[in-house]
């Protein structure tokens, strides 16, 4: 973030994320755990994917999850795998069995009710998109994306990039005023939930709906047909997913407190500098030592 | 799948305690179902924003037809007009007379000869159901908007009702839906009474079937026997404008 002259020491509580993306973050998390959640609940009602214009039970999915002599399968292409008690098969809380395809504990509502996830997802559908729309405008007004987020040219280099992994791999993390910034690591997966990730949801979303294909009929052409946007848009549900699964492992093993606060009142203590360890230091770039 | 076995347990731990629990008590919650409801209206209000009123749903060619089209919903009905449905069915619907009436100035009973010699509309298009497949067939049928105009609506018509000879549900409640004049005088707008070039089978809703291109499949009435023209559908039915709105809480303008 945005570095005073003086450069401020290890140690000390510096300012770190401004009120804009302290807001827009958590709006944004409880938005998408909710469109996660409810997505799967409006899975449940047909949960097969399928590519192209149409796809429905005679039509041939690409990936299917399904219940089949007392067992829970997902089917993609021509893999299958046992899924009992977690997909196409599971326990409900009072003990009876279903065969829906997400169980209870992953979808909104816990109880299998398709309209009432279209509700839940339909209203936080808006509050995501009006959020990050406002975000986006905000973080391009106040150069948050063009100061912080975008990669400088010297850190596209295959090896700094390649330095940066080792870092993580060894869960070597940047100390002192050098934790202010965004890593490359960082700032690619950022940029492309931001900029790739979070639109496609959107558009392939809205790629599903009857009035929007007439309106705007570009888009069932950019996406290969309502189904392929649906299967589109579950994929990049998976994706965002996974996203948030390693924020939450970094925020774990990069100080959990710290990161937290540093989110919620925008100060965040600048990590002390480690003890050397017996890893050589030559695998540091020379520019990283300056 | 060890990543996504970690992430269902993480949100397991921390969802099923608390979101979970909460979200299940206020899904059944009337106050917040309503708050959750409102977004309807602005979707609504968006979509008709951004959309032509002629703006057409796209239309295909006769090879992406799919192969099987799934029938859903009811597949048949018990009685249709004070008739056994079966009977009408094996004569053809000849006793047939689709019913026009609420505010119109001209009352009509129209039979299927009527309406096939009308001019009609014949189009390709996609069937989205709500739970998420698509199906692509061929429509053939008489426009709404000549079948109104031969009625002419009174000035305070807002909306037409399609009232159906099939039950649905445990309870065995009426179908209906209805849609406003927007849509009932949207080209694409049909009551189709042939289908994929042979007349309308009977699990698709013979003898007519609403087609509205730009809403899913539930807005498609089947075995639509009536047409009323209406101010508000506040006393009609559930008083939510279809079957499926009052039942399941269905939005009425699905057009997403």
């Amino acid at each position: 973030m945005a570095r005073d002259d003086t450069e401020p020491q290890p140690g000390e509580l510096v300012k770190r994320h401004r009120i804009s993306t302290r807001l827009w973050h958590w709006t944004n998390a409880i938005a998408i755990i909710v469109l996660l959640m409810s997505g799967l609940s409006i899975f449940n009602a047909h949960p097969r994917l399928y590519w192209g214009s149409y796809g429905a039970n005679f039509d041939e999915a690409w990936l299917e999850i399904y219940s089949e002599d007392d067992r829970g399968y997902l089917e993609i292409g021509d893999w299958r795998w046992d899924t009992t008690g977690v997909l196409g098969r599971w326990t409900e809380p009072d003990g009876d069995i279903s065969t829906r395809a997400f169980p209870h504990w992953s979808t909104i509502p816990g109880y299998y009710s398709l309209a009432t996830g279209r509700l839940w997802h339909f209203f936080f559908g808006w509050i995501f998109v009006l959020a990050g729309l406002a975000y986006w405008f905000w973080s391009f007004g106040n150069r948050h994306v063009q100061r912080d987020l975008a990669p400088k040219r010297k850190e596209l280099s295959l090896r700094h990039i390649w330095h940066d992994i080792k870092d993580h791999a060894r869960l070597r993390f940047p100390t002192g005023a050098e934790a202010l910034n965004y890593n490359i690591l960082q700032k690619l997966s950022y940029l492309i939930v931001l900029f790739v990730l979070l639109p496609l949801i959107v558009l392939t979303g809205l790629t599903m709906s009857p009035t929007m294909n007439a309106a705007w009929p570009w888009l069932l052409d950019i996406f290969g047909g309502r189904q392929s946007a649906r299967s589109i848009h579950f994929i990049v549900a998976f994706l965002i997913t996974g996203f948030i699964a390693v924020h939450l492992i970094m925020v774990v093993l990069a100080g959990p407190y710290n990161e937290i606060r540093s989110m919620i009142t925008g100060r965040f203590r600048l990590p002390k500098e480690k003890a050397p360890k017996a890893a050589p230091a030559t695998d540091t770039p020379a520019e990283e030592s300056a | 799948m060890a990543i996504m076995t970690n992430r269902r347990k993480l949100l397991a731990g921390l969802g099923s305690s608390v979101l979970l629990a909460g979200c299940d008590s206020w899904s059944r919650n009337e106050r917040v179902r309503e708050i959750l409801a409102s977004a309807e209206g602005l979707t609504m209000r968006a979509q008709r924003l951004i959309t032509d009123r002629e703006a057409l749903a796209r239309e295909f060619t006769l090879a992406e037809i799919s192969p099987r089209f799934r029938a859903n919903g009811s597949r048949t009905a018990e009685t249709a007009q004070g008739r056994d449905y079966q009977e009408m069915l094996a004569n053809n619907f000849a006793d047939f007379r689709l019913q026009v009436d609420g505010l119109v100035q001209r009352p009509l009973s129209l039979s299927l000869a009527d309406l096939r010699s009308m001019p009609s509309r014949t189009q390709i298009t996609r069937h989205d159901c709500v739970e998420g497949w698509s199906a692509i067939g061929q429509w053939k049928g008489t426009p709404l908007s000549r079948i109104l105009d031969l009625a002419g609506l009174r000035d305070n018509a807002n909306y037409i009702v399609f009232h159906c000879a099939d039950t649905y549900g445990a309870q065995n409640r009426p179908y209906y839906e209805s849609i406003d004049l927007i849509d009932a005088f949207h080209p694409q707008t049909i009551l189709a009474y042939d289908m994929n070039g042979d007349v309308l089978p009977e699990a698709h809703g013979a003898p007519l079937r609403a087609r509205i291109e730009r809403q899913l499949g539930y807005k498609h009435a089947k075995f639509v026997m009536r047409l009323e023209a209406v101010e508000s559908f506040d006393n009609i039915y559930g008083g939510k404008g279809g079957y499926w709105e009052d039942v399941g809480d269905y939005a009425w303008y699905a057009g997403i």
